[in-house]
């Protein structure tokens, strides 16, 4: 569990070093960019610094930098979102086996209800004759959202860089916005969260975070911007061992899983990416790839489904 | 036009406010235990949040919505039997427009509470005033009801008036404890004829803007199903689907409030059954309108059967929800239509069992219209419990549900007793003008 845990950090900071790179390249103002490439020269003092991995390294002086203070964004800056940026997302349906990591991940760190998934897996098949996948759906993050449309109290908006998120301490709770979504990726907090917080882990409530929920609201997918403000990919990108999720900047035309990156417009066009639902004119900002050439066989994923005793046959 | 021969004094005699004789007060107090009830379930809900009732991700709007639909429906009537029927220059509605607008008052104020009950954050519903988006349907709703609201009342009270007047000379048990109040209502009005002519004006204003209003709020509460995507909703049907719905369970609230009111306080000479006929004729007219428009409304997508409306047609049609929507049906429409139809079926007892059939009818299909949408979403229901795949309200939803019925019951009953139910002044000066 623990070698997990430090392992599954390690790809974190990697993970972040590559959006830092890929940020770089754009613009400096980004704190975490900042002396990256501002070309330093060793001074020859050493200090003596204790890795991740517990052992006693040496770094040169000039190379230490403080460790960049992300300040917890407050919800007026949240409701504007990051300038310049446009983020979407690419689910590769070819790569899925239903192994639910990113569920797994994205449900812990948002404290979302053991009986809710922002996430879900659907087993779906188009027609008889056709062959079965999984479907990973989450927020579509649509740019014409059906849900900003109808809430009546700008509880949940539409940012400039594409982001559709739920501020809690405004929502009413009415749920017109669960009604109006027709991707089902809206989920009520019917009761308080059943995620047990570690003591000193409480953080302020910040609606790119979604943390902690509030009894009586929406919550949904959040699409992560406060992991882009540190670097890190969303915790679905980063939990699936098998890069099914990748995570970028349309304006950069660029989206990556952490190994690989891929020009998002080429990724697009040699693998025929769609959008789910286009005919409703919702626009999301999630592109799927066909499940074509697949790593796995549909019934790979069988194994997950007994564990999560959901019944497949009930909607067919 | 039948012509009553009673001199005003025994017109104002019969129709003096009562006080609640042993079987008014076994009424009034299963209202208040039934609201009591309510009040409680609650309070339970407040406590524990919306997790008390059986509403989960995909139904996420239960009775308390259908409730809502119900009671904005119901009060429609007060703008057909007022303002219609008089800018029709239709006089023997007289003696039901009091009992209409009633209605109408009280159906609206519990549709205001039932969506606070159904608000996750209730405490947060002075969100709507000072963020309040004009582009949210449900701003809409909060708009025109308030607005329909206001104009109900005025044209409760404002009619009310010359009989304030006669309150205020008038003894007896049923009306002296409240003279007080009569007095702050209605101690400026000397009946002079300025402020008769002001207030008939005021009255005809009132009605030519309520019938916009009106058409407004059930149009605009059916947007919030119809300005969405699910099967089932996503109709341009809807709004005169509703309207028409609306003006049914209205009138058929109506029928059933003039054959109460005629019994409990002895009105025979007042609401006849000439009354009973007409009131037939116009909910036999009504019901075959919300008839057409619900062939309308199945029919022709299920000529289509497109994927997402299959499975919620077969579920309404063939299904699960089957019984209850031909019970909707033939209960709702139907039969009051087969009984009303026939002269015989236009006599008060048959109306009265006819009204009741159409109330209940009405509440069931605004359930039906409500729930069996949400059970079909575009994506299938998945990775969720068992329990959220269905949707049986629990017991405190019943209980707030019934609650907020007999609520309404218990503001029209009060009204009853306080103020006379059929305008006396009205129908003094009608009957002179008959006689004439």
């Amino acid at each position: 569990m623990e070698n997990k845990e430090t392992k599954s950090r390690r790809e974190f900071i990697a993970a972040g070093l590559l959006a830092s790179v890929a940020v770089g390249c754009s613009t400096k103002k980004d704190p975490f960019t900042a002396g990256v490439d501002e070309g330093v020269t060793a001074s020859g003092e050493k200090v003596k610094l204790l890795s991740v991995d517990g052992e006693i390294i040496e770094v040169d002086k000039a190379f230490l930098k403080p460790v960049p203070v992300v300040p917890p964004v407050s919800i007026d800056a949240s409701r504007i979102g990051i300038e310049g940026k446009k983020f979407v997302m690419v689910i590769d349906l070819a790569r899925c086996k239903n192994l639910r990591k990113c569920q797994e991940a994205c449900n812990h760190v948002h404290h979302v209800h053991s009986d809710q998934n922002w996430m879900k897996i659907y087993p779906l098949q188009e027609s008889e004759h056709t062959a079965p996948y999984w479907q990973p759906t989450n927020c579509m993050h649509c740019d014409e959202p059906p849900c900003v449309k109808v809430c009546p109290v700008d509880a949940t908006f539409k940012r400039q860089d594409g982001i559709v998120l739920i501020d809690n301490e405004r929502c009413i709770g009415c749920r017109f916005c669960m009604a109006a979504c027709p991707y089902s990726s809206r989920v009520f907090n019917w009761q308080e969260s059943d995620y047990k917080e570690v003591a000193g882990t409480e953080q302020p409530y910040s609606p790119e975070t979604s943390v902690p929920q509030k009894r009586g609201t929406v919550g949904k997918c959040d699409f992560c911007p406060d992991r882009y403000r540190e670097g890190k990919l969303p915790y679905c990108v980063e939990a699936c061992p098998n890069g099914v999720f990748l995570y970028g900047d349309m304006n950069e035309d660029s989206v990556t899983n952490g190994a690989e990156t891929f020009r998002l417009s080429e990724l697009l066009r040699d693998k025929a990416g769609y959008r789910l639902m286009e005919d409703l004119g919702t626009k999301p900002s999630v592109y799927y790839l066909p499940p074509v050439s697949r790593s796995f066989k549909f019934e790979d994923g069988m194994d997950d489904e007994s564990k999560a005793d959901k019944d497949i046959s009930s909607h067919k | 036009m039948e012509k009553l021969k009673i001199s005003p004094e025994n017109i104002t005699k019969d129709l003096l406010p009562q006080a609640f004789g042993k079987r008014g007060m076994i009424w009034t107090a299963s209202l208040l235990v039934l609201c009591g009830i309510g009040l409680f379930a609650y309070i339970r809900q407040l406590t524990y949040g919306l997790e008390v009732t059986a509403m989960r991700d995909y139904v996420s709007w239960g009775i308390y919505i259908s409730n809502f639909v119900f009671f904005v429906a119901i009060s429609l009537v007060g703008s057909l039997i007022t303002a219609v029927f008089r800018l029709a220059d239709v006089h023997w509605s007289t003696p039901l427009t009091r009992i209409a607008e009633i209605i109408a008052v009280s159906a609206i104020v519990f549709a205001s509470i039932i969506i606070i009950v159904d608000m996750g954050r209730p405490e947060r519903f002075w969100y709507l005033m000072v963020y309040g988006r004009v582009q949210s349907p449900i701003m809409w709703d909060v708009i025109v009801i308030a607005t329909y609201f206001v104009i109900s009342l005025l044209l409760l009270y404002l009619p009310l008036l010359p009989d304030l007047k006669i309150l205020l000379k008038a003894k007896g048990e049923g009306v002296n404890k409240f003279q007080k109040m009569y007095r702050f209502m209605g101690s400026f009005w000397k009946g002079l004829a300025l402020q008769e002519k002001i207030n008939n004006k005021a009255v005809t204003i009132l009605c030519i803007t309520i019938i916009p209003v009106a058409f407004s709020i059930h149009t605009v509460t059916s947007w919030l199903f119809a300005t969405t995507y699910r099967p089932g909703w996503d109709s341009t049907n809807f709004g005169a689907y509703f309207i028409s719905g609306a003006f049914l369970v209205g009138a058929g609230g109506v029928v059933v409030a003039m054959y109460v009111f005629r019994k409990a306080y002895k009105l025979e000479k007042y609401i006849t059954e000439m009354h009973f006929d007409k009131m037939g004729k116009i909910v036999v007219l009504l019901a075959l309108l919300y008839l057409y428009f619900n062939i309308n409304e199945y029919l022709v997508p299920a000529f289509k059967m497109k994927k997402p409306e299959e499975a919620h047609l077969n579920q309404l049609f063939a299904g699960e929800f089957a019984p209850l929507f031909w019970f909707a049906i033939c209960v709702g429409m139907l039969i009051p239509i087969a009984i009303m139809l026939f002269k015989k079926g236009r006599k008060p007892i048959p109306m009265f069992i006819a009204g009741v059939m159409v109330v209940v009818g009405a509440w069931f299909k605004r359930y039906l219209i409500v729930t069996p949408t949400l059970l079909h979403p575009f994506l299938p229901m998945y990775n969720v419990p068992q329990s959220y795949h269905h949707y049986f309200p629990s017991w405190e939803e019943w209980a707030i549900a019934i609650g907020s019925l007999a609520g309404a019951l218990l503001v029209i009953t009060f009204f009853a007793r306080v103020f006379p139910i059929i305008p006396i002044h009205e129908t003094i000066t009608e009957q002179h003008e008959n006689a004439e």
